[in-house]
């Protein structure tokens, strides 16, 4: 039998097992699927950088937005984010690391708090992020900001919304994915090594001090950049606890709002009056902040590769 | 180095003493750090449940907002003389975006994992994964921007809707952040079947594909089924990416191609402008506990799954 195709007579094709016609089919379609998200991945990166490379200058980064966020440049809100991981970072990984420590060292895998701690980061990680921006307005801003206020008898200074609020609830969003990298870097530190130093006489936190922490210094670093990388990006977070629509000074205080690059790409996004002539300044500060979280999951991801070879060259 | 004490046994005493205090206290140090998840949680609990709770005791602010009126006012319309907040139209909103992320991003996600996992060579999973992490680490407003600036345009090109942001731009949209989460929840599920069930199927003839769909696939279904799950959850919860592009408008029709509202971005759109306290306020507060019972929900479900999935290949 021969077929028709495109008016030229074609040769059969070789004989082939039956069940490998649906199965090219199958392979095919799940390649595609593959080839799908890479591609959508690419287009929405390339159409950034496309449209965003140009506007990118000195002036821009080091600016201030002018003339209605219609031009200028976007520095305070670089300023905003830097200052607003960097506070994350300080109340976030000390208790991250401590945690992982607990668990992967001092608790009994069944022990009822144990088990209260896992299940509390597994579902800590899937609170959605607007929710956390409802905690940290109930909780931070008008709980623990107001009785501040009402301890030492001031005007309304804590009670609002504020850089120190904002990141205390991105400290606790980030929180389980810095406790999950810590641990999986402690548990690829070898047993032999955790004995060879309580052999040597030294103590449970010696052991954890000098021995453990130096092994696992590449899965915390990872889970901090990860950390610092979502904590830049997370916009529904800091809306109601310390994010400002346009401020004309930078904050000096943790009291102080403060612009920041993802939540000044929503306001440029929706809420400006000339969309077009916003438009290069939102692009560029699209790439800006594209570039810092993509750089940061980058070095993340090398450090983890890092990581899992050497756990798995070990085992 | 300091000297060895004169009289051992009285200072090594003392200083074996010290030692098991420093280590004790820093044991509880740690546990609380440990605690500290647990305390977040239950924070979060009890804090968005409290800023909720007038609309069940304070009779005040049941003259506008009242459980009942929720599901039996049939408008979301806070802003005005006379408030309505009926919120299934946002329920409706709610629905349409997910089920539109979901349909589009769980093929997609399932296929791909299924072709990193046992099609695809070892150099094009290499350029596979760190594109998907690639995709996992685009901030929601970026791709919120995108879907507003982009996919819009093309979408009402390609459908002729007469709106340009509607719920299937926002689904569409949605989509791309909810594909990392299932796709690595997959993989991870599919690679963790035992190399020996592979093997046994194609020793007994089955074709790669066969072994593939009719092997490893069912014997990762509930970690399969927990990957559709945790990205359920996260659509549902998904701020930034609906709140630009659905057009926000709680309409509560069933066609994908008109403006929807979803929870999540009614909250991020208005809480700005409430008056602290406000039956507004609380009623906001309200479908931020909704929303957290939901995803608490779904969430548990695909921990017992996973925790399924584990021993079940253990004991295999």
């Amino acid at each position: 039998m021969s077929a028709v195709i495109l008016g030229q007579k074609v040769a059969p094709l070789p004989a082939v097992r039956p069940s490998d016609a649906p199965g090219r089919a199958f392979t095919l379609l799940s390649g595609f699927a593959a080839l799908l998200i890479v591609l959508m991945t690419a287009l929405i990166i390339g159409d950034v950088v496309v449209h965003g490379w140009q506007t990118v200058t000195w002036e821009f980064l080091s600016g201030v937005p002018r003339q209605g966020m219609t031009e200028g440049g976007i520095w305070p809100a670089i300023y905003g984010s830097l200052l607003l991981v960097v506070l994350m970072t300080f109340a976030l990984v000390p208790f991250g690391v401590g945690a992982a420590i607990y668990l992967n060292e001092y608790a009994n895998p069944d022990a009822p708090f144990t088990r209260a701690v896992r299940f509390s980061v597994h579902n800590l990680a899937g609170v959605p992020s607007i929710v956390f921006g409802l905690f940290g307005l109930g909780f931070f801003v008008q709980f623990v900001g107001m009785q501040m206020d009402r301890a030492l008898g001031l005007d309304v200074t804590w009670g609002q919304p504020a850089l120190i609020w904002a990141s205390l609830t991105l400290a606790l969003l980030n929180l389980p994915v810095v406790i999950v990298t810590t641990e999986e870097s402690l548990r690829a530190v070898p047993r032999e090594m955790r004995e060879a130093s309580l052999a040597l006489g030294a103590t449970r936190w010696q052991t954890i001090r000098h021995v453990l922490l130096p092994q696992a210094m590449p899965g915390i670093l990872t889970g901090a950049i990860l950390s610092v990388s979502r904590g830049a990006g997370e916009v529904a977070p800091i809306l109601f606890t310390g994010a400002a629509y346009f401020l004309p000074y930078l904050p000096t205080s943790p009291t102080d709002q403060f612009m920041e690059l993802g939540y000044h790409v929503f306001v440029l996004a929706t809420q400006s009056p000339d969309v077009d002539a916003t438009k290069p300044l939102l692009y560029g500060t699209v790439l800006v902040l594209l570039l810092m979280t993509l750089l940061l999951n980058l070095t993340a991801m090398l450090l983890r590769a890092r990581l899992r070879a050497n756990l798995a060259g070990r085992s | 180095m300091t000297p060895l004490p004169i009289r051992p046994g009285v200072n090594m005493a003392r200083h074996r003493r010290m030692q098991r205090l420093r280590e004790e206290f820093i044991a509880w140090v740690l546990r609380a750090c440990a605690f500290s998840a647990v305390a977040g949680l239950l924070l979060i609990m009890i804090f968005v449940f409290r800023e909720a709770l007038p609309i069940f005791t304070s009779a005040e602010t049941q003259r506008e907002a009242t459980f009942g009126g929720f599901f039996t006012v049939p408008n979301w319309q806070p802003v005005s003389d006379h408030p309505k907040y009926g919120i299934i139209p946002i329920l409706i909103g709610t629905f349409k975006i997910v089920a539109v992320a979901m349909v589009f991003s769980v093929p997609v996600a399932v296929l791909a994992a299924l072709f990193a996992s046992e099609f695809a060579s070892p150099r094009l999973r290499e350029i596979l994964k760190p594109t998907i992490e690639m995709l996992a680490g685009i901030p929601s407003v970026v791709l919120g921007f995108f879907a507003l600036m982009v996919m819009a345009s093309w979408i009402q090109s390609v459908t002729g809707s007469p709106v340009r942001l509607n719920a299937l731009n926002a689904g569409l949209a949605l989509s791309l952040g909810v594909l990392p989460t299932v796709f690595t929840v997959c993989e991870d599920a599919l690679r963790a079947v035992p190399k020996s069930y592979r093997e046994a199927s194609l020793a007994l003839g089955a074709s790669r594909w066969q072994t593939a769909w009719r092997v490893t696939l069912p014997a990762a279904s509930a970690g399969v089924a927990a990957g559709v799950l945790l990205g359920l959850a996260r659509a549902t919860g998904e701020t930034m990416i609906v709140l630009m592009a659905s057009g926000n408008a709680a309409l509560g029709t069933a066609s994908v191609f008109d403006s929807a509202r979803t929870l999540s971005a009614t909250i991020a759109a208005e809480l700005a402008e409430v008056v602290v306290g406000s039956p507004h306020y609380s009623v906001l507060f309200f479908l931020g506990a909704l929303l957290f019972l939901i995803t608490f929900v779904i969430n548990v479900a695909a921990g017992l799954l996973v925790d399924r999935l584990r021993r079940r290949l253990a004991g295999a």
